[in-house]
């Protein structure tokens, strides 16, 4: 899933559950008849919802929220490319920062257990690296961007097969 | 059928205990029929409270690990001599026995023991009759197939490292290289499932011994031992930021050491003792420093856009081997240390990576990637001849014996990560599972 598709759904989702949650009480609270005459109303009028009232710190965590659903990007073998797939997930993470400056944020690098743990290392902060040029591409401050390379140290997968290699070639966004 | 029964019971009685006590327990995958067969008799004692560690079972489980020695199984011995004199030279010469380990243990007061053994050359001792000749006209009688003797008296707790000592007299002795059995090993136990799931660990070569130095809920890495065998330098997270520490093994005294922004990896003592080799990226990419450790003086060896990692001294510390991607792929190269001269050692393979130096300095060890298989080679610095020695999967983290007889490293056992011992010269291997966890990073101690 990419980021886009979750900030819809979220855009989507929110104002449903409110209305949702507006219908099941007037359902609770009416009988039949009053529900069949306000059925016959709406067909007169036009209800329209306001947008529920979020503080700015509220709408910070919220976007914070969908950003850690979306923090890994992947690798291929001995590489330190972002790959295309991946441009979108860190320009959402870039306009983030870039709209907060004092949002700091460590980006890890990891490897495949494949190779020699201290060269994974060296690998791994490479990919760390290019997501931070990619970052500071998109207007994001150094500042704001540091950086841990774990190596091969960290799997999240230790099947040690081609899927479990491929899930480990990652750098991951941590706020 | 009952021989069959009393031969399994045999076997499992003496693997009860092994498995109990260490969790590292050595299994031989390869190379037992070329070694040399030998003997070591059950130690004779005179006394009341028996010793809990046999003598003889660790003498026969060195010799046999070190790929060079077979030694007969009790049940396969003609004899049973308490004393030199009366040994059947030729019934052992029969069994294709070169040299007996013979001795005895004798309680000297309340937990003191003295022991004495000998070490018998076989075809000697059989060669005359009477083991007598003639010396300017008289006869007289010859010692000379007794090898070595010795006598010592130890506690009840010293039984594995005297050992591990008698083991290293027949070694030298019956090869005439220095043994490797007085040392031990550091690694790094992961056990995902505990709270602190990153141990630093020593223990025997063998081992035993096992002795958590250090717990931590973040990675640790890369342990090497001080020329001294008193500290070992790793690289931990604990900070969630890697920095090099020094930690003294005995007063568990712990000092960091390089703690810059970036990598701070790969540490090695240089073989005085007064420097480490380390990998920095503090000025933007993996670069070879070293770093006198009293002044804190930081020598930065390579400057290069690509990775530089990976150091080892030369066993005279006038060169480092390192690993370098400067030509595409990683390869090991080599740089002098005055002069700054730089020159690519390693050109067979996709990749070839943790280079090391053998003692002698005339071969370097190291990971060799062909066809996407990670494996232990190893190259005669003269001839550039490159040598895959094994056979296993994802080798990583080579450490030589400090008697350069043997590399241990780390590999793929099943799904578990697991140490793994090759000969120097690939013919002898062995597997030291764990019983619980992975284990990586092994790091083989200097002589102790």
């Amino acid at each position: 899933m990419n980021l886009n598709k979750v900030l819809k759904a979220l855009l989507i989702t929110v104002p449903v559950m409110t209305l949702a949650a507006c219908s099941s009480t007037s359902s609770t609270s009416a009988d039949d008849a009053r529900t069949s005459g306000a059925q016959q109303v709406t067909d007169t009028v036009q209800v329209e919802t306001a947008a529920p009232v979020v503080s700015p710190a509220e709408q910070m965590r919220q976007k914070l929220e969908a950003l850690r659903q979306e923090n890994t990007i992947y690798f291929d073998f001995d590489r330190a490319t972002v790959r295309p797939e991946f441009v979108e997930v860190l320009e959402a993470h870039g306009t983030f920062l870039r709209a907060n400056p004092s949002v700091r944020v460590t980006i890890e690098g990891h490897t495949d257990e494949r190779g020699t743990p201290e060269y994974n290392i060296a690998l791994g902060e490479r990919r760390a690296q290019s997501v931070v040029q990619y970052l500071q591409n998109l207007g994001v401050s150094a500042g704001q961007l540091s950086t841990v390379s774990y190596g091969e140290e960290k799997p999240v997968d230790r099947s040690r097969t081609e899927t479990g290699f491929a899930k480990n070639r990652r750098a991951v966004l941590v706020y | 059928m009952i021989n069959l029964l009393k031969t399994t019971l045999l076997l499992v009685m003496l693997l009860v205990p092994l498995m109990a006590r260490a969790s590292l327990e050595i299994v031989i995958t390869e190379g037992i029929d070329s070694a040399r067969p030998v003997a070591i008799l059950p130690f004779t004692f005179n006394g009341s409270t028996r010793p809990t560690e046999n003598l003889a079972e660790i003498v026969a489980a060195d010799l046999m690990r070190s790929g060079k020695f077979s030694p007969l199984a009790s049940i396969k011995m003609p004899q049973r001599p308490a004393k030199a004199s009366e040994i059947n030279y030729a019934a052992w010469a029969r069994e294709g026995v070169e040299a007996i380990v013979m001795g005895q243990i004798n309680e000297v007061g309340i937990d003191r023991y003295t022991v004495s053994f000998e070490l018998i050359d076989v075809l000697k001792g059989n060669s005359g009759p009477s083991s007598q000749m003639l010396n300017a006209g008289r006869l007289v009688t010859s010692n000379e197939h007794v090898l070595d003797s010795r006598e010592t008296t130890i506690n009840g707790s010293q039984f594995r490292q005297y050992a591990h000592r008698i083991s290293d007299i027949v070694y030298e002795k019956l090869t005439g290289e220095r043994g490797a059995f007085l040392t031990k090993i550091a690694y790094v136990l992961v056990r995902p499932n505990q709270e602190f799931p990153y141990q630093l660990v020593v223990a025997d070569y063998d081992g035993y011994n096992e002795q958590i130095l250090l717990r931590s809920k973040e990675p640790l890495m890369s342990p090497n031992w001080s020329p001294d065998g008193t500290k070992l330098a790793y690289v931990t997270f604990e900070r969630r930021q890697a920095q090099v520490y020094i930690q003294d093994i005995y007063s568990g005294r712990r000092t960091v050491v390089s703690t810059f922004p970036g990598i701070n990896g790969a540490p090695v003592f240089s073989p005085d003792g007064a420097s480490l080799a380390l990998v920095l990226s503090k000025d933007g990419n993996p670069e070879i420093y070293t770093l006198h450790i009293a002044t804190k003086a930081l020598r930065r060896i390579t400057n290069n856009r690509a990775i530089d990692t990976e150091p080892s001294w030369s066993p005279d510390g006038k060169e480092l081997v390192f690993s370098s991607d400067r030509g595409g792929n990683p390869q090991l190269y080599s740089v002098n240390l005055a002069s700054g001269t730089t020159r690519r050692l390693t050109f067979e393979g996709e990749m070839n990576l943790a280079g090391a130096y053998t003692p002698d300095g005339s071969t370097i060890v190291m990971v060799n990637r062909t066809q996407g298989q990670y494996h232990i080679a190893k190259m005669d610095r003269q001839t550039r001849f490159l040598q895959v020695l094994t056979r296993t999967s994802l080798d990583e983290s080579p450490s030589i014996a400090p008697n350069g007889s043997m590399i241990i490293y780390s590999t793929m056992h099943g799904s578990s990560q697991v140490l793994a011992l090759v000969s120097m010269d690939g013919r002898f291997k062995a597997r030291l599972p764990a019983t619980d966890g992975q284990v990586k990073s092994p790091a083989w101690s200097p002589f102790l």
